[in-house]
């Protein structure tokens, strides 16, 4: 891990929500190629954290962010455009979020606000990355079929897909199967540590078992503040913090 | 009382208000057509007027009032669109939005004759349109932006949120977001204002009064720049200022009118429910 290049560094983060603190002055760099897991209560800045990252945050109205965060060591707001960052840092929802149009229009819908047109590249991104999210084999049949129309679990590798057509370089995951059963969970955690062998991935979860199932490293995120910050096997074993061994041994949160 | 009682009691006048409400337009419709029906040839409605509106057809007025309503409607609806996404996904929740939006409402609630007299001042006499299917339609379409407005303001406000999230999270630009994955979903609705415009368009008077309507033209309109005549006002003068005009012309005149509407509608009615088809969520 120590040798790895660096892909997110962040310093001197806060985030206010109209003069309430979201997050407080976070230090932390990302490595690239790890699955770095994000852990904390509810109300604890771990999603403000995660839409800092590709800048969804400034959608937020009265939402104030101030400190640098790099990537690649490129300032996110003066060295890049937006549209620019959020093909590169792409996230996957709480909740399966398919457009409302077919399977392919899901997955080829960045490439051709990019200008993608021709069909031929457009196929091949599609299977490309269905392949990669694992949802190839179940839907190749009937890509021109509603999205709606998959199950949860589906839609969910779906979302995945659509961000990897782009080709990013960060995978975003925010809860990403708080929605679904412990089947399609297991395969989404599958597919992420396949996954991190080519991308970056940031993970924040809700569920503490599962930063410990897939997190190289993970950080503990507490009303704002980074409490803790290191492998995820040190965190789950030998905790520095007494809040955080609180939280993970299930006292509160 | 007895709860079954009053339950029925209260059914039955819940069902008596209705009855109430839908009565009159089966009146209306029924005295229209018994009184009308007669009249409809199809020399009335592919002719023109002769021997000054007491015989002949009122091919004239119906076109008339279609070229008003296709005026007022491609003016408005592109307008009134375009305000309507510029509130929605632009402005936000500011000072200048809030005031727009007063405007609206109060420009909802003016009177239709007040229309007809700045359509006069302002595109007969100030833009020299004269009296004018352009001054006509322009001020129709003028009158019925608050409704187009307003109802395309609703459905671009019940689109889900997250599509829009989703979209610029994929790198859209939001523009793109808007013109992809805002606006197709958002049509049904904006056809449906629409509708509503149109509807008021085709049977208003007043606003058409000092800015085309002729009294009596018999011959087809050449370009925007001619006067013409239009159903509502040619029923008015039919009606009131001409004397022996047989009265199966008068409502002959007023069932044309009220197919327009409906054909309108109808059009407009099928054209969103074709949209709708394709909504999936």
């Amino acid at each position: 891990m120590v040798n790895r290049a660096t892909k997110f560094s962040i310093q001197g983060l806060h985030v206010q929500y109209g003069g309430m603190y979201a997050l407080r002055d976070l230090n932390l760099e990302i490595a690239a190629n790890e699955i770095f897991t994000v852990i904390g209560p509810a109300n604890s800045g771990k999603s403000t954290f995660l839409n800092s990252l590709n800048r969804l945050i400034d959608l937020e109205a009265h939402s104030r962010v101030s400190g640098m965060i790099r990537l690649d060591g490129i300032d996110i707001r003066a060295g890049l455009e937006v549209e620019a960052l959020r093909r590169k840092v792409g996230i996957v929802f709480a909740l399966p979020l398919p457009l409302p149009v077919s399977i392919y229009e899901n997955v080829v819908y960045g490439l051709r606000m990019q200008g993608v047109r021709d069909a031929k590249s457009l196929d091949a991104a599609v299977e490309r990355s269905l392949i990669e999210s694992y949802l190839w084999e179940e839907v190749k049949d009937r890509l021109r079929t509603p999205a709606m129309n998959l199950s949860g679990g589906q839609q969910q590798r779906l979302c995945m897909a659509r961000i990897l057509a782009g080709q990013p370089d960060v995978l975003l995951f925010d809860e990403p199967t708080s929605g679904l059963d412990p089947i399609s969970t297991a395969r989404i955690e599958e597919t992420m540590l396949v996954l991190k062998e080519k991308y970056t991935i940031v993970l924040v979860t809700n569920n503490v078992a599962q930063a410990a199932r897939v997190g190289d490293r993970t950080a503990f995120f507490l009303m704002g503040e980074m409490i803790e910050v290191s492998e995820t096997s040190t965190m789950f074993t030998t905790p520095a913090d007494s809040r955080t061994s609180d939280y993970i041994t299930g006292k509160f949160g | 009382m007895n709860p079954r009682l009053s339950q029925k009691i209260a059914f039955s006048l819940l069902f008596l208000a209705t009855l109430l409400v839908v009565l009159p337009v089966v009146v209306i419709l029924a005295i229209i057509v018994a009184k009308g029906a007669s009249a409809i040839s199809w020399e009335f409605l592919f002719s023109m007027p002769r021997d000054g509106m007491r015989a002949g057809g009122i091919l004239p007025a119906i076109l008339g009032t279609l070229y008003l309503v296709l005026g007022a409607v491609l003016f408005a609806v592109p307008l009134g669109v375009a305000a309507a996404v510029y509130l929605v996904e632009y402005s936000g929740n500011n000072r200048f939005s809030r005031l727009v939006k007063l405007a609206i409402v109060n420009l909802a609630g003016v009177p239709s004759v007040v229309y007809g007299l700045f359509g006069l001042g302002i595109f007969v006499i100030f833009f020299r349109f004269g009296a004018s299917i352009l001054s006509g339609a322009l001020t129709l379409g003028i009158m019925i932006l608050p409704v187009i407005i307003t109802s395309s303001r609703e459905a671009l406000e019940s689109v889900p949120r997250h599509f829009r999230t989703v979209s610029l999270s994929l790198g859209a630009s939001r523009w793109q977001t808007i013109r992809h994955s805002v606006l197709p979903h958002a049509l049904p609705g904006i056809m449906t204002g629409m509708i509503l415009g149109l509807g008021r368009a085709a049977g208003e008077t007043a606003p058409i009064l000092f800015t085309v309507a002729a009294f009596y033209l018999p011959r087809l309109p050449q370009s925007v720049f001619d006067q013409t005549m239009a159903l509502p006002y040619h029923l008015y003068v039919i009606s009131t200022q001409v004397p022996g005009i047989p009265e199966n012309v008068r409502y002959g005149t007023a069932l044309v009118l009220l197919t327009l509407v409906l054909l309108l509608n109808l059009a407009a009615i099928i054209l969103r429910s074709r949209f709708r088809g394709k909504k999936k969520w």
